[in-house]
């Protein structure tokens, strides 16, 4: 049984048909692309699966469950994690803070816990702290927990947005373009870490990339979207050769 | 020299009342981007709760049953009093937030101003329509008496009304540093869409930020009783007004930053009415406070906030 079913979603904003029929299927542990131009409706998908928008139309189900009008932090609760395009971190936050935070709706302890310091609460807190260290370890950057995430590089802060969204252990983790906005080396960096993650945890991914390489390389099956609709879904072999792809990328051939 | 530090005290005990309401309306700003204009009047429920729940204690036989010295009975009530009204002005705060503030989440921050300044009018004229416009006052739970220290005599009173409200902040302070709600809650200022990602409720993050904010309003209240033993309805208006602008020199946002300013607004009014004649009190203290902000218009410990961060 797969995973995660979206089946014939559909979504307005207003008059305008943001997506249309969309349908997907991911089985537990594969590695999806998701490809199209800018407009598309790649993010829209995506902050409709996690709960961030309703859809108009359609099914969402995990696990066989329906999700479809829960609540993000319901959603996220069930095993769905994602990272923004723009960064979306706490500015005055630290690092470690960043992925403890993920953590907390896990915790059990109480009002007395944390007015008088049960060991209850020392314990939970002590787990957290490792568990959020081990993370930042995985994603490479565990000398950087005490910093405020305002001050730190770019490829940097993308890294700890990979890892908050580790800590809230998904099921399926949605990366909406990873790489935006890296140059060369960190590119190869956060595509090994990706690896990485992958391999040790296990969990599906569900990427949106607008490079090329990184989807080709990472994914075992790419969908491209185009005015909201899906225009092919097939393996990265299939998609390179897909006229309909070229088109929407390069626009119509012209024979004089 | 004496002069001195009574006016000190004085100001102390003034710097209470607008730091624990301050508190409340920098909370609630921090977390939701969202002036509570009714707070001033949620302290206002507080006091008359203390007011009710004090009256009932003093009321009940087991305390006479019991034998026990007068002092202790008075403070075992003055403690009950603070407990259970600052647990039932909680639930009064979550109730302004549940049906005033929640399904206004989306709409222009405008709507939820005019929103609580409404709230506000309900609750003044509420009270007056069901308790009638007659001043209560309010059950003497301290027993004065004067305290000595190197030559210079305080009330009890003020020295435990300082205390408490020191305590509370302090309490406050913490426990939005350190725990799981309070890093939730510092979470949502900075960035509210993400929160929810991480299987936190924005929904209860919001109620209990009103809620710890209206406990704090109830204890700013009752300890008002147990200085100036007169209720009225109207009451919550210009200390809420002035608890606001606290909230705004402390640094919206910042618990410590509205406590401090809370007592610095307490010092300027004190010492402005011993400089100047005491009409042109307001006039003076605001007219520094005005100043103050001109050249820190994030107050003392805001951090910018961007409004744009928010839905």
């Amino acid at each position: 049984m797969p995973l995660l079913e979206v089946h014939d979603m559909t979504h307005f904003f207003g008059g305008l048909r943001a997506v249309h029929d969309y349908n997907l299927s991911i089985e537990p542990g594969q590695i999806r692309g998701l490809i199209g131009p800018n407009g598309a409706g790649k993010t829209t998908i995506f902050n409709l699966i996690t709960g961030i928008y309703h859809p108009t139309e359609g099914e969402i189900l995990l696990n066989g469950e329906e999700i479809t009008r829960l609540e993000p932090n319901q959603i996220a609760d069930r095993g769905l994690g994602r990272t923004f395009q723009n960064l979306r971190l706490w500015r005055y936050l630290s690092v470690l803070d960043h992925v403890k935070m993920a953590r907390y709706s896990k915790l059990t302890y109480g009002l007395t816990g944390a007015f008088f310091g049960t060991s209850k609460r020392v314990r939970e807190e002590k787990a957290t702290d490792k568990l959020a260290m081990d993370l930042l370890e995985l994603v490479g950057i565990p000398h950087l927990a005490d910093q405020i995430v305002t001050n730190l590089p770019y490829g940097a802060q993308r890294r700890v947005e990979l890892a908050r969204a580790l800590a809230t252990e998904p099921k399926v983790l949605f990366l909406d373009e990873p790489t935006a906005g890296m140059n060369p080396e960190e590119l190869i960096q956060m595509m090994a870490i990706i690896r990485q993650v992958h391999s040790e945890i296990g969990m599906a991914i569900y990427l949106i990339e607008h490079r090329m390489k990184v989807v080709m390389d990472l994914c075992e099956i790419i969908q491209t979207l185009n005015f909201g609709e899906v225009i092919a879904e097939g393996t990265p072999e299939e998609i390179r050769n897909d006229p309909g792809v070229i088109e929407a990328y390069l626009g119509k051939e012209v024979v004089i | 020299m004496e002069f001195f530090f009574q006016q000190l005290i004085n100001a102390l005990q003034l710097g209470s009342f607008y730091a624990l309401i301050a508190i409340g309306y920098s909370m609630v700003y921090g977390v939701l981007l969202l002036f509570n204009f009714a707070h001033g009047d949620v302290f206002m429920v507080g006091a008359y709760i203390g007011f009710f729940v004090s009256s009932a204690l003093l009321g009940l036989n087991i305390f006479g049953a019991l034998a026990l010295p007068l002092s202790v009975t008075l403070s075992l009530v003055l403690v009950l009093t603070l407990i259970i009204s600052m647990a039932l002005n909680s639930i009064v705060g979550m109730l302004v937030e549940r049906i005033g503030y929640r399904p206004l989440r989306d709409a222009p921050r405008a709507s939820a101003a005019i929103t609580g300044l409404m709230i506000g009018i309900i609750l003044e004229t509420g009270n007056l329509a069901i308790l009638g416009p007659q001043r209560r006052s309010f059950p003497e739970l301290i027993q004065s008496a004067t305290i000595n220290i190197a030559g210079v005599s305080f009330t009890n009173k003020k020295i435990l009304i300082v205390f408490i409200s020191i305590l509370l902040t302090l309490a406050l302070h913490q426990f939005v540093r350190h725990t799981k709600w309070g890093m939730a809650m510092r979470a949502m200022a900075y960035d509210y869409v993400v929160v929810p990602l991480m299987g936190i409720s924005t929904n209860k993050i919001a109620l209990m930020t009103f809620a710890l904010g209206s406990a704090l309003a109830a204890a700013a209240g009752i300890l008002y009783g147990v200085a100036y033993p007169v209720l009225d309805p109207n009451m919550g208006i210009l200390f809420g007004w002035k608890a606001f602008v606290a909230a705004i020199l402390g640094g919206r946002g910042s618990i410590l930053g509205a406590g401090l300013a809370g007592f610095l607004l307490g010092f300027i009014e004190i010492f402005v009415a011993t400089i100047f004649p005491s009409t042109m009190r307001n006039l003076i203290a605001f007219g520094i406070i005005l100043i103050i902000l001109t050249f820190r218009p994030h107050g003392f410990f805001g951090e910018p906030f961007s409004a744009q961060l928010r839905l």
